[in-house]
């Protein structure tokens, strides 16, 4: 550990120090738990059960309770706890459904104490009671919960979960008598230890199995739950019904959840399954973590606080068979890392943009997005005193801005759709041809927002959003990627010439919500990004100019068509130059090949039975579409089936933003693949968010297809932890013309 | 409402004359499922004239059911109405096969069917491979490509590798095969495209399991001898689902009646299932296995019930001689037994196969545990014991012949429940289905109703389509933490 942070607390004369340590165990934990003097940790898992020390520089074994020389099933072990007021007991839950308890004061070598073979099935989770030394709980895959008096040789009494097995039982904190059960079909069940019979309460806390639960140490109503549909929330139970008071997305299966000592809102959290970092949220802010370690290597299992009143230290095992010893101070803060705007179009031309509130803070008539109480993405937060560190304060807004119902007419995008070649002529020549149509197509479209896509950085929508662009950049894309030289100047003229008429910004939108001043606003607020745009826009052009190389720039994030606004006072000047660089060969160009066509048409409802209609024609259809796509040969004749419109349109939606990509490195195009295919399937399921990090918001209600429902999550395409565009259109579709994407948590 | 209509279905027997190129038909109408007949070949089949009964409040009606599917398929395949028997079940079923092969996902149609042809050819079911290459011809496939494996891209080629392996030996799955498949080259595949195939594969070898199991794939082969009659109505038994309807009664005294022929055989089950509780055998699980060799449960020996026309097949294959060997044959130090506590769906598997394959975990999900819920009630009752138990023996068994072990099971259970002829019949059935036979069928246990049969073939497919996806989603994850 290269950062490791000495930290000395306080704890009523008991002083915690240590610093950001691990040790390698032999093998994979499954549960961890720890003293209560705070000294000590145990580790449990199928081959391992062991205590360590946890000392100022290092973990040290203390002991191994592995004894014997079989080792028998009873030894492998799902949970373990350690009482919290007797040292010297501890009790596990075996894969082989049997709970062990284990007397460490024995003087023999093996600590076995009692063996309880009650549950048909493994047991998941044991749990001693806070005040009675003598009572243990136990939940087991065979849908029974069982309490045992440890001076008895069987259970006390057995509660039945009806067949659902039970993931996780634990006491309530301050009620002596209740006890809460999470099961796996999502139900959470509260439980009077006096009355085996039936319960006290039910609900159904989570779409699939609920993994996990914990009691608030301080405010006795708070229990949290984690579950498999990704998400932490957080129930009052002091209502006659169990309220949802809090809820957090994360992006991964939710394995365990830990309330953070003396801080009222603050939970950690690890995952099941691909995500092996622990995360500390704080409920308020559901979208981005507070803090987060990212040491392990294999998924966590186990994670405990390390004292009962101490806030920064956290001890974790993992599968990845390492213990870990966390300091808060060496957390890392996604938040550092979030990216705080972003800019996009969707299919019908809106135009949406979230960014810091400080960018946007003068406008006056903003209306505030309702229907979500959940603060935004970065809300103002007081200073804690007890935070040992400091968040970026901020707000975030969201405005989108629609365009205008006369101009806003999409029929230039199916036109377009129609009309672009995208293979089978040299690159030159389509670029040529893409450009006429374009510009044929600039009938009332003016220009927008270039300026308000520069300042901010953000380039993606520029093509497939206006016509007037759309010819610049494919003139663009053939002065960059050919040369000039066989080319009439006519067609450059006719599609470059007149491209500052669209200098009026805006004409064609109704601003609901415009930023005053937002381009300069924005450069003076963001001092490095801006710059760095800035830089490269310079570069791109340079090179443009000379028309040498300019593999280098391809490379960089902006795209050099980008710089067209800029430029436009040169346009002439460039064309002089290129024009006096002429290239002999001209090659047919084609899309890179991929092994299968990308892709086929989307289909809308997920639910089977009532589609089965569809089944006999649509694989023909989207047989030929995908072939269409993946080749790249949007050609009219293919486009017969009118109702298809906006799926074709899609199509080159998509071809049109990737094409650059692609030109500059044939595997570039793949790479946007996994993207897309995971994209659309799941979010048509509004309301399940199977995402942590994206939220939909509606997109204003003047829209023709407003009344969709807003609320729905998405899950990442191809890759465990992917990057989101800050804002984002849903491309299917239906819901592409509704639907706005905002990063909640930032960049993990 | 009630409304019953009466209506001629006519139900296809698969195997003579597949109708290519159907016209689409008006969805979900009632003169598409008349007129259904027509397109289909002559002569050839049976018709049967019954009531059917739909209700806007009971989709799960296998009647309804049928007639939906008929009306978009234009006919009823025979694993439809096979497993029509659980009504809930198929729902569930066709609404996965549904979302597998023509709903949006990481690969084209085309390559979906293909890749589902290249799994039934590893175990020779030619009644799914004529399906699916009707079905690949009609989304658009290329036909070259159904002369073989040569002729196909070099991607899907590289898919028959882990094909060959999860069809056979799962366990043999490692980190390095989803690596090659997925390093960065021409022919490289997606994480999410790999997670499809690897769903479909599974599907589709446990299907063909299936298939045999219920004697569809006899019923294609040899032109409708096979040992099933699905349609004679009196093994109707649509279980709890039509407890209202009249001909119920019809139904239940045939069944009563089929059922007391087979007491005898009962009431030794019922011994066996009590003297497990007495009995303390060991938990060596590695006992079972043996047992199985010793008892001599591999039908290997009978190879003269090779399915002819395999050489038809043979292009879909690369090393047809690849096989199931059994997992304890094995040298049990060099293979890792696979515990479940590990690594399970329900914890592991269902969360990475969701998050590279959108929603496919929450059908297959459903699916799982719609088989586990299955009520026979009738034969919960018959057996006295719980049917739970029951069930949980076959299902760990099959699992346990790939390898896959729980730390809470008592594999002693196995040989207790499972009869010897009934351990041959699943054994066969997972692991090689290509050499069922229709003796095999009818003589495993006798005394059980062809609903109650398919029931077992249900839970041998869902088993074994687990057993793949653990092992299959097991290596895609190693390679991600790797």
């Amino acid at each position: 550990m290269e950062k490791m942070a000495r930290v000395t607390t306080a704890l009523g004369g008991n002083a915690l120090t240590g610093r950001t340590m691990f040790c390698h165990l032999d093998a994979p934990a499954n549960a961890i738990s720890v003293c209560r003097d705070a000294a000590q940790v145990v580790v449990a898992g199928r081959n391992i059960f062991k205590i360590y020390s946890i000392e100022e520089e290092q973990f040290v074994e203390k002991l191994n309770l592995r004894v014997g020389r079989k080792p028998s099933l009873n030894f492998s072990c799902a949970d373990v706890v350690w009482h919290q007021m007797d040292e010297n007991l501890l009790a596990t839950a075996a894969t082989n459904g049997v709970v062990v308890t284990w007397n460490l004061g024995k003087p023999s070598r093996n600590k076995q104490d009692q063996l309880f073979t009650e549950h048909k099935r493994t047991v998941n989770k044991v749990c001693f009671h806070p005040t009675e030394v003598y009572m243990l709980l136990s939940g087991s895959q065979d849908g029974y919960m069982k309490c045992f008096d440890l001076r008895k040789k069987d259970s006390v009494s057995t509660f039945s979960g009806q067949s659902e097995s039970v993931r996780d039982v634990q006491f309530s904190i301050r009620d002596y008598f209740t006890f809460a059960a999470t099961f796996e079909n999502g139900n959470v069940q509260l439980w009077d230890i006096r009355r085996p019979d039936r319960y006290e309460r039910m609900f159904t806390a989570h779409n699939g199995p609920v993994f996990c639960c914990d009691w608030h140490p301080e405010d006795r109503g708070w229990l949290a739950t984690g579950g498999r549909d990704k998400m932490v929330k957080v129930w009052d139970m002091n209502t006659t019904r169990a309220k949802e008071i809090y809820c957090v997305q994360t992006i991964a299966s939710v394995a365990r959840v830990k309330w953070r000592p003396e801080c009222k809102h603050h939970i950690a959290t690890c995952s099941m399954m691909v995500d092996h970092n622990i995360y500390v949220w704080d409920v308020r802010r559901p979208f981005i973590p507070s803090a987060m370690f990212e040491e392990h290597k294999d998924v966590t299992t186990g994670i405990v606080w390390r004292h009962l009143h101490d806030p920064y230290f956290l001890l974790s095992g993992s599968k990845d068979s390492t213990l870990y010893q966390h300091i808060f101070k060496d957390a890392s803060q996604p938040i550092d890392r979030a990216n705080p705007e972003g800019l996009c179009y969707s299919l019908y031309g809106d135009l949406a943009f979230a960014a810091k509130e400080s960018l946007v803070s003068s406008d006056s008539n903003r209306k505030p997005y309702i229907g979500d109480r959940r603060h935004p993405i970065f809300f103002k937060r007081k200073l804690d005193p007890t935070e040992q560190f400091e968040y970026i304060s901020s707000c975030s807004a969201l405005s989108v801005f629609e365009t205008d119902v006369e101009s806003g007419s999409m029929d230039w995008f199916v036109h377009t759709a129609k009309q672009y070649a995208l293979a089978g002529r040299p690159l030159a020549e389509l670029c040529d041809h893409n450009a006429k149509v374009a510009k044929g197509l600039d009938r009332n479209q003016v220009s927008v927002g270039r300026l308000l896509l520069q300042g901010l950085g953000a380039w993606k929508g520029l093509m497939g959003s206006c016509p007037t662009q759309v010819a610049q950049t494919w003139t663009m894309l053939r002065i960059i990627y050919s040369s000039l030289g066989t080319v009439a100047s006519t067609n450059l003229n006719h599609s470059m010439g007149k491209g500052s008429t669209a200098l009026p910004l805006m004409n064609s939108f109704n601003l609901k919500d415009i930023p005053a001043g937002l381009g300069s606003e924005s450069r003076l607020d963001r001092s490095k990004g801006e710059s760095r745009t800035e830089n490269i826009l310079m570069d791109s052009s340079s090179t443009l100019i000379n028309n040498e190389d300019n593999e280098e720039t391809e490379g960089s994030d902006v795209p050099a068509d980008y710089l067209l606004g800029d430029v436009e006072a040169d346009e002439d000047e460039l064309y002089m130059m290129d024009h006096e660089n002429p290239h002999a060969e001209e090659q047919e160009y084609s899309l890179p090949q991929e092994a299968f066509p990308l892709r086929h048409e989307i289909v809308d409802n997920p639910s089977a039975l009532d589609h089965l209609q569809d089944k006999a024609d649509s694989p023909h259809v989207s047989g030929n579409e995908a072939e269409t796509v993946g080749q790249g040969r949007l050609a009219p004749r293919q486009r017969q089936r009118g109702r298809d419109g906006v799926a074709d349109a899609r199509g080159v939606l998509l071809a049109d933003l990737h094409l650059p990509l692609a030109l500059r490195e044939p595997p570039a195009l793949r790479l946007l693949q996994p993207h897309r295919a995971g994209h659309a399937a799941l979010l048509r399921r509004a309301g399940r968010r199977a995402d942590g990090r994206v939220r939909a918001h509606r997109a204003g209600g003047a829209h023709p297809q407003g009344d969709r429902r807003a609320d729905a999550g998405t899950a990442p395409g191809g890759s465990a932890l992917p990057c989101w565009d800050p804002v984002g259109w849903h491309p299917a579709r239906d819901w592409g013309t509704s639907l706005l994407l905002q990063p909640l948590s930032g960049r993990l | 409402m009630w409304g019953a209509l009466l209506c001629a279905v006519t139900w296809k027997v698969p195997g003579h004359g597949l109708p290519l190129g159907l016209p689409g038909q008006e969805p979900g109408s009632l003169s598409a499922v008349s007129t259904a007949p027509s397109h289909l070949g002559t002569g050839q089949e049976r018709s049967v004239l019954m009531v059917v009964k739909m209700s806007s409040s009971d989709p799960e009606c296998p009647q309804f059911l049928f007639v939906k599917v008929l009306a978009s398929r234009g006919r009823l395949e025979a694993v439809t109405q096979q497993m029509g028997y659980h009504p809930q079940y198929l729902d569930s079923f066709l609404k996965t096969q549904h979302y597998l092969m023509h709903m949006d996902g990481p690969l084209p149609f085309d390559c979906r069917h293909y890749i589902a042809i290249m799994a039934a050819a590893r175990h020779q079911c030619r009644y799914l491979v004529n399906l699916h290459v009707l079905q690949f011809l009609r989304a658009g496939g290329d036909p070259q490509w159904l002369r073989g494996l040569e002729f196909i891209p070099p991607k899907l080629r590289n898919l028959n590798e882990i094909n060959k392996i999860l069809a056979h030996r799962p366990w043999l799955i490692t980190k390095e095969h989803i690596e090659k498949l997925l390093k960065i080259s021409e022919w490289s595949w997606s994480l999410a495209e790999l997670v499809h195939a690897v769903v479909l594969l599974a599907h589709c070898h446990a299907l063909a399991s299936f298939v045999f199991g219920c004697g569809c794939e006899q019923d294609e082969g040899l032109g409708g001898r096979g040992s099933l009659k699905p349609l004679s109505l009196g093994n109707q038994c649509f279980c709890e689902a039509t407890a209202g309807n009249s001909c119920s009664q019809e139904l239940l005294r045939i069944n009563r009646k089929r059922s007391l022929d087979s007491c005898m055989e009962l009431d030794s089950l019922r011994e066996r299932m009590q003297r497990i509780h007495v009995e303390t055998e060991g938990r060596d699980e590695m006992r079972l296995l043996q047992q199985d060799r010793e008892e001599g449960l591999s039908p290997l020996a009978d190879t003269d019930g090779e399915v002819t026309g395999a050489t038809n097949l043979a292009c879909y294959m690369q090393d047809p001689d690849f096989g199931y060997q059994d997992f304890a044959r094995r040298d049990e130090d060099q293979t890792q037994v696979f515990r479940v506590q590990d690594y399970s769906w329900e914890d592991h598997g269902f969360s990475l196969v969701n998050r590279l394959y959108s929603d496919i975990g929450h059908l297959l999900d459903e699916k799982f545990r719609m088989v586990d819920g299955l009520q026979s009630s009738a034969m919960a009752k018959r057996q006295g014991c719980e049917p739970s138990v029951f069930k949980r023996g076959i299902w760990n068994y099959i699992h346990c012949m790939f390898g896959i072990r729980y730390d809470d099971y008592d594999y002693a259970e196995v040989n207790q429940l499972l009869e010897r002829i009934l351990k041959v019949y699943i054994k066969t059935v997972t692991c090689y289905p290509e050499k069922t036979n229709s003796e095999m069928f009818d003589r495993f246990w006798k005394q059980f109703k062809h609903s109650e049969k398919v029931h077992v073939n249900l839970l041998i497919l869902e088993a074994r389509m687990q057993a793949e996806l653990l092992y299959a989603l097991q290596a895609i994850t190693q390679y991600m933490i790797s």
